[in-house]
């Protein structure tokens, strides 16, 4: 929180001190006042104008293709608004293949919510223990979680497949979800939060008041990590959320298909099948604006948490 | 469901993570750990990390083992290829192959090509956005932020598919515009079909990266920036001798990342192969491997690769991290 408020109020501060500071400044530079006016300040807010339509465009287009017919799509001027066919668009949606949308959208909450929570809880308590207590083979553990760290994900993605596939686990729930409880650079980032929003004393504190290590992490420490719990959360959120290479390799039943892998595979056969284009792009549009909101909502979160995530 | 996850009995205990040492003490005789006792704090450290490791061992040491193991041998079909298949002992067979393997050795120049034309537009991109929207001339700060970070809300896949369709003539505001300026630009081209998944990673990474950055310099001490002014420094010798020098950490940190991250692409191009046929399934390391496994079924291949590619990636990470701490110390 203390973050936000610095970003509120740093600019202000700055430009009006700045302000003074030219104006008392012994020798004004003079050579540069005339660039620094009104030109160079439309021209800052014409490139920073620019590359906001860069990355709203495509957005826009998405939310405007997605009220056109199937006709409409490929006949008029991508920007103009035609018959307004969204409703029709969305009850073709949600009635294909007996609503296996919906069922897709369940699934991605179920492999992205579920499993951020718990393995956030995984990362958190393991990053605590690693800061808060003294352990034969600490330092050397934690080199094990580095190294983790540097272990792409996708890359032990295929032998997880093949592990997977020898124990009967493709084509179930647990093979998407169980990787994803893994979060080594949570535990990373969960001692470090642990080193500097858990002082020792209040745990102390809390022992001689008779509580159990195990009382004491839920009741004292984890409320004083909840910052950092919210950024490894949405750590944890985004990384389930893009996960599509593995849930490509360990599904075959489109049943279980997180939105994204089904999306792919509507994709797949426009070719056979044209109508299934506004399908696929009202399909992107119903799977995006949840998460656009989620993140409009929670702004001051992911902000906070991704600033501390990088500055620490 | 629940009759598959009973079978991992079978498999052997992780060799390389055991509970970590201290949980492992004989379990005495006496009352269970009191508060501030020894023994509850050895299994409040048991309880809290071995959560952690078990998973960990269980769906990266275990697989890494698994993937030695299949890298070594072959799958060989018996007789006329009606006997089934058996396994053969390979060897570094499988090694050799990948190495030798054209086409796995034109995804790692693909992905260097894309690393050299990705990671400057991008960094240099968010660096630019950060300065600019740090600059006290910028207005609507909050607006710029948001409008720029969004992009990184979509899912990759979703994102790649948006833009294959804004790569799609007849469906895209794109290509009209360009058509309109009177520019000839196939992005599925054999040349421009990089450039096409360029793009795509730009569009989800630059904002998200801005907004780190620009974080880096709100810290940057406004004593430091005064007495760049004071000193006669102009807008832009500060941004260049000042500020940037300050968020050189964070800089480091995004370009490992974004360095990990590139070895692993695969959504992007994926999806703009779909339509760009001369860029092939084998494109980037990953769709090497995916292809190899599921077209080719020559999973000892796969597995041999995947491990070559760990090596890369872990080699990279390293190198980026050294070469990031000498930066720091000079």
């Amino acid at each position: 929180m203390s973050t936000q408020t610095a970003h509120r109020e740093a600019p202000t501060a700055a430009t009006r001190r700045e302000g003074t500071e030219r104006r008392a400044a012994p020798r004004p530079p003079a050579r540069r006042k005339p660039t620094g006016g009104l030109t160079s300040r439309v021209a800052v807010n014409a490139v920073l104008a620019v590359v906001a339509v860069y990355t709203l465009m495509p957005l826009t287009w998405l939310l405007i293709a997605s009220t056109k017919s199937y006709r409409d799509l490929f006949a008029t001027n991508p920007f103009s608004v035609g018959d307004f066919h969204l409703p029709a668009n969305l009850n073709a949606l949600l009635a294909y293949n007996d609503g296996v949308f919906v069922r897709w959208m369940l699934n991605s909450l179920l492999y992205t919510v579920v499993a951020s929570l718990l393995s956030t809880l995984i990362s958190v308590a393991c990053g605590y223990a690693f800061d808060k207590y003294a352990f034969r083979g600490r330092e050397k553990w934690f080199g094990v979680v580095l190294v983790g760290v540097l272990i792409p994900s996708t890359v032990v993605q295929l032998p997880l497949y093949l592990m997977a596939s020898e124990l009967g686990l493709v084509n179930t729930y647990w093979a998407v979800l169980i990787p994803s409880l893994v979060n080594p650079f949570g535990v990373y980032l969960a001692r470090v939060f642990s080193e500097g929003y858990v002082p020792g004393e209040v745990l102390e504190a809390a022992r001689v008041d008779g509580a159990g290590e195990v009382q004491t992490f839920v009741k004292v420490a984890l409320p004083m990590l909840a910052p950092g719990f919210v950024t490894i959360f949405l750590f944890s959120f985004t990384a389930s959320w893009n996960n599509f290479y593995g849930a490509l390799m360990m599904l075959n039943d489109d049943r279980l298909y997180p939105v994204n892998l089904g999306l792919f595979m509507w994709n797949q056969n426009v070719y056979q099948q044209p109508e299934l284009y506004p399908l696929v792009i009202i399909g992107s549009l119903v799977a995006v604006v949840p998460l656009i909101v989620a993140f409009l909502c929670l702004q001051r979160f992911w902000r906070s948490g991704l600033t501390a995530g990088a500055v620490k | 469901m629940a009759a598959p996850l009973a079978r991992p009995a079978k498999t052997p205990a992780p060799p390389a993570v055991p509970p970590p040492a201290g949980s492992a003490g004989p379990a005495g005789p006496g009352k269970p750990g009191g508060p501030g006792t020894r023994r509850g704090q050895r299994r409040a450290v048991a309880l809290f990390t071995v959560p952690f490791f078990a998973l960990f061992a269980a769906v990266t040491v275990l697989p890494m083992i698994y993937a030695v193991w299949m890298s070594l041998y072959r799958e060989e079909s018996s007789g006329l290829g009606f006997g089934g298949t058996e396994r053969v002992f390979a060897g570094f067979g499988n090694f050799t192959e990948a190495l030798g393997n054209e086409a796995f050795l034109r995804s790692f120049g693909n992905i260097a090509l894309y690393c050299a034309l990705y990671i400057p537009a991008m960094v240099g991109g968010a660096l630019i956005l950060a300065l600019l929207v740090d600059s006290t001339m910028a207005r609507a700060r909050r607006f710029f932020q948001i409008a720029y970070f969004l992009p990184h809300a979509v899912p990759g896949l979703i994102a790649s598919l948006i833009w294959l369709y804004l790569y799609t003539p007849g469906l895209s505001p794109v290509t009209d515009a360009l058509d309109a300026l009177g520019a000839d630009w196939n992005f599925f081209g054999e040349d421009e079909a990089i450039l096409s998944v360029v793009n795509i990673s730009a569009w989800q990474w630059t904002g998200y990266n801005m907004i780190i950055f620009y974080a880096g310099l709100q810290a940057v001490p406004r004593e430091v920036l005064e007495a760049a002014t004071v000193d006669g420094a102009g807008a832009l010798r500060t941004a260049f001798q000042v500020k940037i020098p300050m968020i050189r950490p964070t800089v480091v940190l995004t370009l490992l990342f974004t360095c990990v991250g590139a070895i692993q692409l695969f959504d992007a191009p994926k999806l703009v192969q779909l339509r760009a046929n001369t860029m092939g399934e084998d494109w980037s390391p990953t769709m090497f491997i995916y292809t190899a496994a599921f077209k080719g079924h020559d999973y000892g291949l796969a597995a041999a690769s995947s491990l070559l590619l760990a090596l890369v990636a872990g080699l990279l990470s390293f190198v980026v991290t050294k070469l990031g701490n000498r930066w720091k110390a000079s």
